[in-house]
């Protein structure tokens, strides 16, 4: 991910995140204090506050956000899908490789099944998202007059993605507790995966739980049993200087090694 | 046209850890020996380097190292009155493919199947009679008993390096070992794991109870170790990145780290990957294997005549094989006849987890594959049944092996799905909850098969294989029992709140259990009720051997692979000392 989608994010997250405590003030603040920094890198669109997302239209991105938002909050145990940059990972997934359908089997007939034989549909990532994320629209059109999600008080953003995850919402053929399956997952997986993926922004995922990410030795304190393990984590793309790379690593720099214990950028 | 190659000695279809034992044992003999290996070729230098090696997503969420449904995966339905639907993600189970196989990113859990697991329909009936089991069960005896295999277990843990602690050895019961093992000739190679916190816990809290805890047998190695072919092992660094992933460290056993390096370097083998079997071909009596017809990475078909066939894959391709080559007799639930496809088991897991307060730091991400505590007194017949009403039993253990994130955030019963109290549970809980595991055996009975599907095909044109599975009450019952016992273990460790419950139907392809497939060209004396006869040889075509846990009549207690090694080395000496001297059937039925 680069600097101008980084910085969009981060003002996308300050903008949807509308409730929230001083930690998430504080993490608001943070985060328009490094946008402004990063702002000179290159960042074509983040003056005109559309989206540069590589997937998601501007209606998509907005539900997507408000969205992971409330799945995982910020809140006073710290930031939240937003500030890891979740949108932004799922982003990046539905317009790459695993969105196309990779190593998804995808030849016909196709039936719906039993919830034991998992997913049927024949649409790839990508193409549930683009055409769940219609439905969504429209099953808000008719329940509530807006199609705008976003628009909704966090009570009835919650109370319409619990009725997603329990099957109750028409999405348009698609079963919508599938598409909560989905969107769950990816959301779990932006906030939790390594940063080199977009998410997880400053490994904050795991500061909160405590893992240490991509360490490779553990073998003289596995037997320090109760050991309180405070070193800071670490990711696969950190450099010596502990800067988390997020694009190409320059040839003979290196993404390895690293001095463990250095903060992330 | 498939283009004619020269014929070799011997064909191994697979080269993970089957395929590379064999290739090994038969070039030491002599023989000329190709191996087809499907995926890519792969090894530890380059390919299984860190840091990038512990990349959650890749590896254990996209499942990197696995087998591409997108070219091959199977069908499945819980039973015949369903239609079976593509697998279309790998979740419940997941076959590897590439150089190495499985053997690669397996967690390095080496047991030993008990006497009691090869000759279970005779003893069984010996101590509860002959009615005992359901009716429908078809629980067969191996045609091997522990005494015949100890030496080709002992080798293979000897080639493995297996970190352990022997419980009996030469008659002698050894304390803090595991009691309940059949006799072993010599001590495992290197001792035991360090022991992890929520595994000491385990201990202390199952001898409380009386049980006998004794540290998992582990292909991670516990110190460095040179093995009989010369190969050097190193410590294993309690990564947390096992299962799932290779190891960088040289300290997993796999083809790679024990012995592919010598197969690669002996002038009588070559290796052939990217290259797709398509079938086993027999000559025109239909009573001896030619060759195989397969497909390389671009495209094009060759026939690679051999006077000998190893098919040495994972147990579904296996089946698959031979059925794709019409070798063998699939089975027919309706009648009950045939036997390819027949007996094919699985694995009932379930799980106790542990939650404990925030003065107890679990430390889940400072774990190996195989670095656990566990108890064998309820395995296979080393209890009572009597009074329980079914076979088969489990080992419970805390054998947790990672603390990745996105696969393991514990939160206990009542926390809300997801939002922000989903959260503040994932941040309480991470670090302060223990897993028990317990890993239960499966039986085969009438319904449970494998055949050809009737619509679905893989890349190349030809059907996928169609799982019909579903638990057998003898095993649901088994959990229950056992799980039960699980959680008073739990209780005796000590946490704030213990929850678990049994394995219950119907099974799901969804939620990742285990990948013990077994079954489907399963061993014995009866060419009625197998494929192979005890030395593995096939009944149909004698100069065809089948290898893999495809071969176990029912599955025990016990993780697989320890079996499937001993076997196929108790198959390459059969090979060795008898077969090649005489070729021709080595059991007359």
């Amino acid at each position: 991910m680069d600097a101008s989608r980084r910085t969009f994010l981060k003002a996308a997250g300050a903008a949807a995140v509308v409730s929230g405590s001083d930690v998430a003030a504080q993490a608001r603040q943070d985060a328009a204090h490094a946008a402004s920094h990063e702002q000179h890198a290159h960042a074509p669109s983040a003056a005109s506050g559309r989206a540069p997302y590589l997937f998601f239209n501007a209606d998509e991105a907005a539900f997507m956000e408000a969205a992971v938002a409330r799945l995982i909050p910020a809140d006073e145990a710290g930031p939240g899908a937003i500030e890891a940059g979740v949108p932004a990972y799922i982003d990046n997934q539905l317009a790459g490789a695993w969105g196309a359908g990779e190593r998804l089997y995808r030849g016909g007939p196709w039936q719906l099944g039993t919830p034991q034989q998992g997913y049927q549909l024949p649409f790839t990532p990508a193409e549930l998202f683009r055409h769940g994320l219609k439905a969504v629209r429209e099953d808000l059109r008719r329940s509530y007059g807006s199609p705008e999600f976003e628009g909704l008080p966090p009570e009835q953003q919650d109370a319409y993605l619990e009725a997603m995850r329990a099957g109750k919402r028409d999405l348009d053929g698609v079963p919508s507790e599938v598409f909560f399956e989905s969107l769950w997952a990816l959301t779990i997986e932006g906030f939790f995966c390594d940063p080199v993926y977009g998410g997880n922004k400053d490994m904050v995922s795991w500061k909160m739980i405590g893992f240490p990410g991509a360490y490779a030795n553990y073998y003289h304190l596995v037997d320090q049993h109760g050991l309180a393990f405070d070193r800071p984590p670490m990711s696969l793309a950190q450099n010596g200087r502990g800067v988390i790379h997020l694009h190409a690593v320059p040839a003979g720099q290196g993404a390895a090694g690293g001095a463990p214990g250095k903060k992330g950028n | 046209m498939a283009t004619r190659l020269q014929p070799v000695d011997a064909v191994l279809i697979g080269v993970g850890l089957v395929g590379t034992m064999l290739g090994r044992e038969l070039t030491r003999a002599g023989l000329k020996v190709v191996g087809l290996e499907r995926g890519e070729p792969r090894h530890t230098v380059p390919d299984f380097q860190g840091p990038h090696m512990h990349d959650e997503l890749r590896y254990s969420v996209r499942k990197a190292l696995m087998q591409d449904n997108t070219k091959e995966t199977l069908t499945f339905r819980n039973h015949a009155g369903q239609t079976a639907l593509p697998i279309r993600r790998w979740e419940g189970f997941l076959p590897g493919t590439g150089l190495g196989g499985a053997a690669v990113h397996w967690n390095g859990q080496t047991y030993r199947f008990q006497d009691s697991d090869l000759r279970m329909r005779t003893l069984t009936a010996e101590r509860y009679g002959a009615n005992f089991m359901a009716r429908d069960l078809l629980v067969q005896d191996w045609g091997v008993s522990a005494a015949d295999l100890e030496p080709y277990y002992d080798r293979f843990e000897y080639l493995l390096g297996i970190s352990g602690k022997a419980g009996h050895l030469n008659g002698r019961k050894i304390p803090g070992g595991n009691p309940f093992e059949d006799n072993r000739s010599r001590d495992y190679p290197t001792p035991p794991m360090k022991e992890p916190y929520g595994s000491a816990m385990f201990r202390k809290a199952a001898e409380s109870l009386g049980h006998h805890p004794y540290p998992q047998p582990s292909a991670n190695l516990s110190q460095p170790y040179v093995n009989p072919e010369g190969m050097t092992l190193n410590t294993c660094m309690f990564c947390g990145f096992c299962e799932r992933y290779g190891c960088e460290h040289y300290a997993k056993s796999s083809p790679q780290t024990i012995l592919l390096p010598v197969l690669l370097n002996d002038k009588n083998f070559e290796l052939r990957t990217r290259c797709q079997v398509l079938r086993i071909n027999k000559d025109a009596s239909g009573k001896r294997a030619t060759g195989v017809t397969y497909v390389d990475g671009t495209g094009r078909e060759f026939e690679q005549p051999a006077d000998l066939v190893i098919l040495g894959g994972f147990a579904l391709n296996n089946v698959r094989m031979l059925l794709l080559s019409g070798i063998g007799t699939p089975y027919d639930p309706q009648t009950g006849k045939g036997v390819v496809g027949r007996n094919y088991a699985y694995q009932t897991m379930s799980a106790v987890q542990v939650f404990y307060g925030q003065d107890i730091n679990i430390n889940p991400f400072m774990r190996s594959g195989a670095s656990g505590t566990v108890i064998s007194d309820f395995v296979g017949d080393n209890f009572d049944h009597g009074p329980l009403g079914f076979v088969g039993g489990a080992y419970i253990g805390e054998v947790m092996s990672h603390g990745r994130p996105i696969e393991f955030h514990p939160t206990p019963p009542g926390t809300p799905a997801w939002g922000s109290d989903w959260k503040k549970a994932v941040i309480k809980h991470y670090n302060h909850t223990a897993v028990l595991n317990v890993h239960g055996s499966s039986v085969s009975c009438t319904r449970n098969y494998l055949d050809l599907d009737p619509t679905y095909r893989d890349a190349w044109g030809l059907p996928l294989l169609r799982m019909t599975f579903d638990f057998h009450e003898n095993d649901l019952k088994m959990s229950q029992y056992l799980t039960a016992r699980a959680l008073e273990i739990g209780k005796a460790m000590g946490g704030r709140e213990v929850v678990g419950s049994p394995r219950k139907g119907p099974y799901t392809v969804t939620q990742y259990q285990t990948t013990h497939n077994t079954g489907g060209t399963v061993m014995g004396d009866d060419p009625s009720t197998s494929v192979v006869n005890r030395y593995l040889q096939s009944w149909d075509l004698p100069n065809l051997f089948v290898i893999g846990a495809s071969n176990f009549p029912q599955n025990a207690s016990y993780n697989p692979t320890g079996t499937v090694g001993a076997l196929a080395y108790w198959a390459a000496d059969a090979i060795v000392r008898q077969y090649l001297r005489s070729p021709g059937p080595l059991v007359h039925a």
